[in-house]
């Protein structure tokens, strides 16, 4: 008796919704932790960034647009299909980084966490102002637009949900890099993106070499913010310096999850208005 | 030319499956009464019996807190993000068997198909859905404070919402780590009793959501119970008020939420159509039967003739029959005593010399009906422009200015809403400072939200439901 | 009788004119189209909807052959149904009239000619009105004209007036029906005070779009278009009809318009004289409901004739 033979997954991009090879139609080799080939990745190019942008913008109107209540229900649908799947999400993170199951449930609960935020941001970061006169004053955060973000590279789950959930509570749409080294368990999480409702382009994830894609993240004129908790050393001075072509806001990522990991990707609105007869 | 009628377009009942008798939910099961009595619970569009739900006496009431204060122990020491998954659970539940729910409420209380889908259970999911998210956030509703839960809750509940009144009452009580007696008003005990089904669906703790039936003396029993440390209460100020003595000297944290008498104010430059639609639902959403309803209409005088017109005409095309046709705009008055009342003070604002008027429309042979009715030439001082009727019936007066609307608005005991309608934002806002009122809704009226938190000044009841205010009922600070 | 000024009437827009709140108005719109028709009602509907199609062609590939297969489907939609009833109108421009008139020669079937610069207006008003004349003379029984919205939306309510009245008079009687080109009015207090204006300048209907840019026809648009005219009917006495154009593929959308006419104008307004739906290819999807609704299954596209 033969022993079946298994089929093996080819790891695209996930962009605009669809998951597409690289347009440069480069791939690099992932291996596991004891250095096994487990697969080849696709290596985005600098187009691959501009077209992710492109799909972002393109998103994000109407994800901002969509009620508190929506956007909620959606990132608590995420949290539904990482639970259904992370069986995949287990073992995508267990064949690089050994034990997985703490960091699967820590990566779901994480979307459940940030679901409750996306209708009570409001009411704890904003709120009416007293001004010394006789108006209504009010100041409340909306989303920043389209956001890159480079995620620590590990825990390779957890550093990207813990960035890509507030993310899109605060109503942004993002453009994500994926851990370099572990590449693979970003992509199990497209997929769970993929079937949870999450309007294509909201949440673009990319696989590739950093330092080819960080500057041009960082450097493109259409992101309204950079999250960096990914960048390290030298790098992040260049990048901090190319965001502030068009005043990018850098964001990096505190040591507790809380609302102010939204509002970091959120800009402040303050509205006047008379009141008389 | 022929007239278009629109063919019985009725919501199939198939989907709905009504126990012939039914158990207290008490500690995760359903339990016959100690009582050993049972009251019929029916359909106040067709009087036809749907089921029998028992009556819980004291004995009853004790096994219900007692099941409660058992869970209160594990369910307030859950990690706060399991018990956010629970109440979450229940949420995608309701979202699920929302149209057998809806089905349901309509089929007992009596209101229009359209509003329990629509309305009614899309908003009781989404109560839940915004309080699980609560759970495992106080430190941010309570700066500087540790929220503790208060242990055993009371919630007694009235028949015009049953199941958002219900949603109201338990998500915020299980999402701050309470468990829950509630009793459903005796006319309309069947969704309640549907959701205890659901809190078994989803696996939730035995214990932590309890469901007892009865009338008043069920009511008063559970709110006097010595081992409940909280009460809430929804229904008439009367009520309230002996809820209130009652609990004198008890130290249980109450919030009552209690009748209304809404004034509608229509100010010249409103959006007339609109404004038309707004005090049609003001005043005939759920057949008039809501604390909030507008049953004031304060009209500027200058529009008013006009105004009145539209309303009239508008009047002309509401649907009145059974609430299952997915057409009718008005169903039935959810009980023959209510139905009383209603014809009571409608016979007083006649004598008092309002002129009254009704659009022709068909009544049903069988069943609780009132036709949408406005008087007009009401003054501040008839009775029909005091006195709370929780009925399609509507009261019209006039004003000349601001200050003038805002007088008449706010002479009443009670101060639950208010609605304005203008084009100008200022005066909007200039208005919505002087109003006394706990909810002020512009150019709109009668919108609920989960995020937004609702409830009374004055004689209208005191705490919140809804919003992060909504929290504050169910919770005792302390320090850090 | 005297005529009215255009002081008068513009005076009357300006005093009809009030304002409309757009989410209050949305969500009227939207809680009539959760109006469930059924049975009879919803076959008397779809008979009704096909009576008030102006069947429309209006491209730039149009020829002759193809105007006269139009006409064929506007007066027998089912060829093999004598029941069907024809549509309203036929709806061209105005170099196929002739063509369109020959062809539906004997029929209850009318020719409607789109004119005056159609679609943007943009043309010199004596040029316009020329077309007018011009369509009329061809055989046209029905003009469909569109307002200058440059003029409109830069606070020039009297040129407006004045092309909409100038245009009514060289009609010469026939039907004339103002096109507003709502998607590119911005507001619906817009709306309204454009449906005003025709009115007063004497149009016979006011229509919502041309059909040629989006957002076309939407259902809170026909409602504040039909409470205009309901006030304007209270105000002068004159009944003007309403028609939608525009994006209406579905027998569902064509039932929701009609509920929206039924429950803000009421039957009156159910006629073709007073209520259009602007179309091409809607009566297929009705056709298909009517047999739907006789036979009890869902039916198949292939079924129904393409013109």
């Amino acid at each position: 008796m033969t022993e079946r033979v298994e089929v093996l997954k080819t790891y695209k991009l996930y962009l605009g919704g669809d998951f597409p090879r690289s347009e440069s139609g480069r791939s690099y080799e992932v291996t596991g932790a004891g250095g096994e080939f487990l697969a080849n990745a696709a290596r985005a190019s600098r187009k691959d960034i501009r077209d992710a942008v492109k799909a972002a913008r393109k998103a994000w109107p109407g994800w901002a647009a969509a009620t508190a209540y929506n956007r909620g229900q959606v990132l608590y649908r995420v949290a539904e299909m990482m639970e259904t799947r992370r069986g995949d999400l287990e073992a995508e993170v267990a064949r690089v980084e050994g034990d997985a199951s703490e960091q699967v449930d820590a990566a779901i609960d994480t979307f459940v966490y940030y679901a409750g935020w996306t209708d009570k941001i409001t009411q704890v970061m904003g709120g009416l102002n007293p001004v010394a006169g006789p108006y209504f004053n009010i100041t409340a955060p909306e989303p920043t637009g389209v956001v890159g973000i480079v995620a620590s590279e590990e825990p390779s789950l957890t550093a990207l949900c813990s960035r890509i959930a507030p993310a899109m509570c605060g109503g942004n749409a993002s453009i994500v890099l994926a851990s370099e080294r572990y590449p693979l368990p970003a992509i199990a999480l497209a997929e769970c993106l993929a079937t949870a409702d999450v309007p294509g382009g909201v949440v673009n994830i990319l696989t590739g070499h950093k330092n080819e894609l960080v500057p041009v993240l960082a450097s493109h004129l259409d992101v309204d913010a950079i999250d960096i908790t990914g960048v390290t050393g030298d790098q992040r001075t260049e990048v901090e310096a190319a965001a502030a072509e068009n005043v990018k806001r850098v964001i990096t990522a505190s040591d507790v999850r809380g609302p102010h990991e939204v509002t970091a990707f959120m800009d402040m609105k303050t509205v006047w208005h008379p009141k008389g007869r | 030319m022929t007239k278009w009628e629109y063919a019985p377009a009725p919501e199939a009942t198939e989907i709905v499956s009504v126990k012939d008798t039914y158990g207290n939910y008490i500690g995760g099961e359903f339990v016959e009464p100690n009582s050993n009595e049972y009251f019929k619970t029916i359909n106040p569009a067709t009087e036809e019996v749907l089921s029998a739900v028992p009556v819980a006496d004291e004995s009853d009431v004790d096994k219900a807190v007692s099941a409660a204060r058992k869970a209160f122990g594990t369910w307030s020491s859950m990690a706060p993000g399991d018990r956010a998954k629970f109440v979450y659970r229940i949420a995608r539940v309701i979202q699920e068997r929302a149209r057998e729910m809806a089905v349901l409420e309509t089929m007992n209380g009596g209101k229009p198909i359209k509003e329990s889908r629509d309305i009614d259970i899309p908003l009781a999911a989404a109560h839940f859905f915004y309080y699980a998210g609560w759970a495992d956030k106080l430190e941010y509703a309570f700066p500087g404070r540790r929220a503790e839960p208060l242990g055993v809750a009371a919630q007694v509940i009235p028949w015009n919402f049953p199941m958002l009144m219900l949603a109201w009452k338990i998500a915020p009580a299980i999402a701050t780590g309470n468990t829950v007696v509630l009793k459903p008003a005796e006319t309309t005990p069947l969704t309640a009793l549907m959701f205890a089904e659901i809190c078994e669906q989803v696996g939730l703790p035995p214990g932590v959501v309890n469901i007892i039936n009865g009338a008043g003396a069920t009511g008063a029993a559970l709110v006097k119970h010595p081992d409940v440390d909280k009460v809430a209460f929804t229904g008439s100020t009367e009520v309230g008020k002996m809820i209130q003595r009652e609990l004198a000297g008890t130290h249980k944290k109450l919030t009552l939420e209690l009748g209304g008498k809404a004034a509608n104010v229509i100010f010249e430059d409103a959006p007339l159509d609109q404004a038309v639609e707004g005090i049609v639902n003001g005043i005939f959403f759920n057949q008039g039967q809501v604390c909030c309803a507008g049953s004031r209409l304060l009209v500027q005088e200058s529009v008013a003739e006009h105004l009145l017109d539209k309303l009239k005409r508008r009047l002309a095309t509401l649907r009145l029959g059974d609430p299952l046709d997915k057409n009718t705009d008005i169903g039935a008055i959810n009980s023959r005593a209510q139905l009383d009342k209603i014809k009571r003070l409608v016979g007083v604002g006649v004598e008092e010399g309002a002129e009254l008027f009704q659009p022709a429309c068909d009544i049903p042979e069988r069943g609780f009906w009132f036709p949408p009715t406005i008087f007009t030439g009401v003054s501040q001082s008839h009775r029909i422009a005091q006195e709370e009727i929780f009925g399609p019936v509507l009261s019209v007066m006039t004003f000349r200015t601001e200050d003038e609307a805002v007088e008449k608005a706010n002479n009443t005991p009670y101060g639950l809403s208010a609605g304005i309608w203008t084009e100008k934002g200022s005066r909007i806002l200039w208005m919505a400072d002087r109003l006394r009122a706990g909810v002020v809704w512009a150019n709109t009226f009668n919108r609920f939200d989960p995020a937004s938190p609702f409830g009374g000044f004055k004689e209208s009841g005191f705490g919140r439901e809804g919003g992060r205010h909504g929290l504050e009922a169910y919770v005792k600070l302390v320090a850090p | 009788m005297t005529t009215p000024t255009k002081e008068h009437s513009l005076g009357l827009a300006d005093r009809l004119g009030g304002s409309v709140d757009a989410v209050g108005a949305e969500a009227r719109a939207a809680a009539l189209s959760t109006r469930s028709i059924k049975k009879d009602s919803k076959m008397w509907a779809l008979e009704l909807a096909i009576r008030c199609c102006d069947l429309t062609s209006l491209e730039g590939q149009d020829s002759p052959g193809k105007i006269r297969q139009l006409a064929s489907k506007a007066m027998r939609p089912a060829p093999g149904n004598p029941e069907i009833p024809s549509v309203a109108a036929l709806c061209v421009y105005p170099r196929l009239v002739k063509a369109a008139k020959e062809a539906l020669a004997g029929s209850t079937v009318k020719v409607a000619s789109v004119a005056a610069a159609f679609p943007s207006g943009q043309s010199p008003l004596d040029l316009r009105l020329e077309e007018i004349e011009r369509a009329i003379a061809d055989g046209a029984d029905e003009i469909d004209i569109v307002i200058s919205r440059g003029a409109f939306l830069a606070g020039d309510d009297e040129m407006v007036f004045e092309e909409v009245s100038r245009s009514v008079e060289v009609a010469g009687g026939a039907h004339v029906k103002t096109i507003l080109e709502t998607g590119e009015l911005g507001s619906y207090d817009r709306i309204r005070r454009a449906s005003l204006i025709a009115m007063a300048a004497g149009t016979h209907t006011i229509k919502t779009s041309t059909g040629k840019i989006s957002p076309a026809s939407t259902l809170p648009t026909a409602l504040v278009m039909a409470e205009a005219i309901r006030d304007f009917q209270d105000a002068t006495g004159t009944a003007v009809g309403l028609k939608v154009a525009g994006g209406i593929r579905s027998a569902k959308d064509a039932i929701r318009y009609l509920v929206i006419v039924h429950e803000t104008l009421g039957d009156e307004w159910l006629t073709p004289d007073r209520f259009r739906i602007g179309a091409s290819s809607l009566v297929n999807d009705l056709l298909m409901q009517i047999d739907k609704q006789k036979t009890g299954f869902y039916s198949d596209p292939d079924r129904y004739t393409l013109d």
